[in-house]
């Protein structure tokens, strides 16, 4: 080689070496899009006002102070979206209510993610038999309709206390243990469909043929090619979980009063719409269907970094 | 998990002066929705330290499988030893404890396979790829297991192996691919290795390198080597002794050279005429005329009579057995000292 040419080889070498996983290469593609940059910026917002709702609360207004002389009173530079039926500020409870959906909603993705992952895992890795029983319970449970199931179950327990925890938890876990109930499933037969694809893959006789055992397999080497399409999924299924949360809400089933949800707003504002308080419906849901629509895009558009055969 | 970190502690019962792999009438079967095909029919052959046994057959020849199940990966179900023993070292690997077998695959025997970007896994990088075998079956620290992965790399000839200890699979060209297999297979010092179709996915020019590559390690480290191939033209470079397998059966054993000189089987003598030659150039390349026969339906006789020029009666109605025809040298035919006549 000419000296020219080396010249050439090192002044490219740095460019070819730059090192790009599935990972960082998804997030390289991803962070150039529009729709990501804006959808990820609602996402963190609603984030830090579901997690400090005091840093959003400029005029420190007290959720729980409520005067019903000032019932469904008039915005004003001090309360900006007015006040409700019962004449609590507007704006405080809009705050307030992205708490405990949010959070039910981060809660019960986890679970679902750790349980059907683990499941899933299982069946499609051993198959057979394992795989027989683990894939009826899903059918079983697929069998009964999500709404109707939830709605059962949430009024059947609905007078139960859980021991040992209180505040906010309380008012939460009910309607996060019945969503993990019927949300699990989908995660397990998603992770077990690619656990079953790669199984038979070369790199996983290759693992074995040097000797690594059952559960390194499983964790090591296949789990982390498996879960693309769960990762994908977590922002969807957050929006998922979201609105079914307003929906129990709305009926009165979901996370349990005191609290104060986006649903529940709904709920009571919705009978003003047409007398002349359009506002109070208005604003709940503007604020979850902003929310909704943030998470549901952020998850297509990974969905489609780490996939690009589905764009 | 307690692993077992010293070797010497995975098979107390191996006895070191004992051949170190000695297979024995393997018999294995896929149960498939057409019934069972029997993919290995009595396979038998030895390799002991230091020496290179090739494994020739065309595709479906059952090559493959007997290499999986010496290691123990067979897919199972659908496919079952159904008989034979593989002796390590007089210690059978068939009837060993799943955990203990699990130790022998990467310590004592180990397998490079055909194409190093899907037998690597895509999500982590070479470094720990390797590293983890270190950590995972010596006990090492993070620190320690980095530089024997390094060392490793070396070895097999990677340059700048410090920096490409970070990169991925699929920063790899083919060639520094295979050597990363060759690498990982070597990890935990084996005494048996299985090359299964190790250069197959390569080009010409970088084949020469990867076996000449495997040729030093092993003649460095004493390994046996058992080097599954279709391709004659690497055998003869590489082997000292050749097994020809035939439709999950062994026709032909021999020396290397004496199997290039003098077929004693028809299947071997038609393998050989059609590899291309310069002297043959501008002649039309001699073929096997037929396919193999279809496993699940063996017909009685021996199974290569349908193809084959030297075929009598009673090819169609006796299975010929593998015997010895010269010294050091056993052929499955009923006319094998005809064919090895007959240059």
């Amino acid at each position: 080689m000419s000296d020219a040419n080396l010249q050439v080889a090192a002044a490219t070498a740095p460019k070819t070496q730059k090192q790009r996983g599935l990972w960082s290469d998804a997030f390289h593609d991803l962070r150039k899009r529009p729709t990501v940059i804006i959808s990820s910026f609602v996402i963190l917002v609603i984030l830090l006002i579901a997690f400090f709702p005091g840093l959003f609360n400029f005029h420190d207004q007290n959720v729980k102070y409520c005067d019903l002389g000032l019932t469904r009173g008039a915005p004003s530079g001090q309360h900006w979206f007015g006040f409700d039926e019962f004449g609590c500020d507007y704006y405080a409870q809009a705050i307030y209510g992205a708490g405990p959906s949010i959070q039910l909603a981060v809660i019960v993705v986890t679970v679902t993610i750790i349980i059907g992952g683990f499941m899933g895992v299982l069946a499609g890795f051993y198959g057979g038999w394992v795989d027989a029983i683990f894939s009826r319970v899903v059918d079983v449970f697929n069998s009964i309709p999500f709404l109707l199931g939830a709605v059962m179950l949430l009024t059947m327990f609905r007078d139960v206390q859980v021991p040992l925890i209180g505040g906010r938890l309380q008012a939460i876990i009910p309607a996060a243990i019945t969503l993990i109930i019927f949300g699990w499933t989908s995660t397990m037969r998603l992770i077990r469909a690619s656990v079953i694809e790669s199984r038979g893959l070369d790199y996983v006789q290759a693992a074995r043929s040097l000797g690594a055992s059952d559960m390194r397999i499983m964790f090591r080497h296949i789990l982390p090619n498996a879960m693309a399409p769960v990762v994908s999924l977590i922002p969807l299924s957050i929006a998922s979980m979201i609105s079914v949360e307003a929906t129990l809400s709305f009926i009165g089933l979901g996370v349990r009063a005191p609290e104060i949800t986006w649903g529940m707003m709904i709920s009571s504002g919705a009978p003003y719409f047409t007398s002349g308080f359009p506002r109070l419906l208005i604003v709940p849901s503007a604020f979850l269907i902003a929310t909704v629509l943030s998470f549901v895009l952020l998850g297509d558009a990974i969905r489609d970094a780490l996939d690009p055969k589905l764009r | 998990m307690t692993e077992v970190k010293v070797k010497s502690e995975i098979l107390p019962d191996a006895d070191p002066m004992a051949t170190l792999l000695r297979v024995e009438d393997l018999r294995v079967e896929f149960h498939t929705r057409d019934g069972i095909a029997k993919a290995v029919n009595g396979a038998s052959f030895s390799v002991d330290n230091g020496e290179t046994l090739a494994i020739v057959g065309e595709s479906g020849s059952g090559k493959s499988v007997t290499s999986q199940a010496i290691m123990g990966i067979l897919e199972s179900p659908p496919a079952k030893v159904a008989g034979g023993r593989v002796l390590f070292r007089n210690v059978d690997l068939l009837t060993l404890s799943k955990e203990r077998a699990r130790r022998v695959r990467g310590n004592h025997v180990a397998m490079v396979f055909q194409d190093a970007l899907s037998a690597l896994n895509p999500v982590w990088t070479v470094g720990f790829q390797l590293s983890e075998l270190f950590r995972q079956h010596r006990g090492m620290s993070k620190k320690d297991a980095m530089k024997r992965s390094l060392e490793l790399l070396d070895l097999v000839k990677i340059p700048a192996a410090a920096q490409r200890l970070r990169e991925y699979p699929h920063q790899f060209s083919g060639g520094m691919r295979q050597r990363v297999m060759i690498a990982m297979a070597l990890a935990l010092d084996p005494d048996l290795l299985i090359a299964d179709e190790p250069t197959t996915a390569l080009d010409v020019t970088v084949q020469a390198q990867i076996m000449r590559l495997l040729k030093e390690i092993q003649l460095e480290r004493n390994m046996g080597l058992i080097l599954i191939t279709h391709d004659l033209g690497v055998v003869a470079d590489v082997a000292d002794k050749i097994s020809v397998m035939y439709a999950g059966r062994i026709v032909e054993q021999a020396p290397v050279l004496d199997t290039f000189a003098t077929p004693a089987h028809p299947y071997t003598k038609a393998l050989l005429k059609s590899i291309p030659r310069l002297d043959t150039k501008g002649q039309r390349l001699e073929i096997i005329k037929g396919l193999p026969p279809v496993l699940t339906d063996l017909p009685p006789g021996c199974n290569f009579a349908p193809r084959c020029a030297y075929a009598q009666e009673i090819c169609t109605r006796e299975l010929p057995l593998l015997a010895t025809v010269a010294a050091d040298r056993a052929a499955a035919c009923h006319f094998s000292s005809e064919v090895i006549r007959d240059v």
